[in-house]
């Protein structure tokens, strides 16, 4: 890689903002010195992860205040790349959000962001305090 | 959200033309299915040739609109997934659930 990278967005904490961040990440797996293809999956997979967990703060972890700004973090370093999204909700457990039904007759409309982000990711934590909330997820890379 | 339909020998063809399909439009493709659900159509094919993006939001709305299809004794399936859009279908699972096409035309073979 050519250079670590550490980029910060801030966002209001609404929808129409999802495709500008997924742009962002895309630009930024960019930078890494590794086949077209690794890049190709690795920034789809960066696109789908950021777009979940922004929707996740706004819709899930309470921060839709008019006020209310999302604050993202994307760090692509040597080994890995992280991905914090910050938010100023009231927050939500994520131990207890369970892996969605698979069966058809009980399968839901939702529940599968998380499920979604602990699958492409290799490691996630929610973690809650006074100043706020942080979603991170780390991806190893090869 | 922009979309197009069709008929075909009582199917209905829903083509999204949209490139994403995420928590800021999927509403709208929701309300969308419904419409055509209320007016009589128990048949659809959607067909996501122009999305290249899809999130979990938008996973929900075809979930919802199989379960109403379902309830109406039809049908709900897709053509033309893009490729990060069948790796969502597969990585939660959904692939099993829905039937899936290559082609509109594939899927409008299989219900003759």
């Amino acid at each position: 890689m050519k250079n670590n990278i550490d980029i910060e967005i801030i966002i209001p904490g609404n929808t129409r903002h999802l495709r500008l961040v997924g742009r962002v990440g895309q630009q930024v797996v960019q930078e890494l010195d590794c086949s077209e293809e690794a890049k190709e999956e690795l920034s789809s997979q960066l696109v789908t992860v950021l777009t979940e967990g922004l929707v996740n703060a706004i819709k899930y972890a309470g921060c839709t205040a008019p006020d209310g700004q999302i604050h993202v973090r994307i760090t692509l370093a040597e080994k890995n790349l992280v991905v914090r999204i910050y938010d100023t909700g009231a927050g939500f457990d994520l131990d207890a959000i369970p892996d969605p039904c698979f069966s058809p007759c009980g399968m839901e409309d939702k529940g599968r962001g998380i499920f979604i982000l602990r699958s492409l990711m290799d490691r996630v934590t929610y973690t809650c305090s006074k100043e706020g909330n942080v979603l991170e997820m780390i991806k190893e890379l090869p | 959200m922009e979309v197009t339909t069709e008929q075909n020998e009582g199917v209905t063809v829903l083509c999204v033309r949209e490139d994403r399909l995420d928590a800021n439009n999927s509403e709208e493709l929701k309300a969308e299915l419904q419409r055509i659900f209320e007016s009589g159509s128990k048949d659809l094919v959607v067909d996501l040739k122009e999305v290249l993006f899809i999130d979990s939001s938008g996973l929900g709305v075809f979930v919802t609109g199989y379960k109403n299809a379902s309830t109406l004794h039809g049908t709900l399936k897709l053509a033309n997934l893009q490729l990060q859009v069948q790796s969502m279908f597969e990585l939660t699972r959904l692939h099993r659930v829905f039937d899936i096409f290559i082609s509109v035309d594939d899927a409008l073979q299989s219900y003759k």
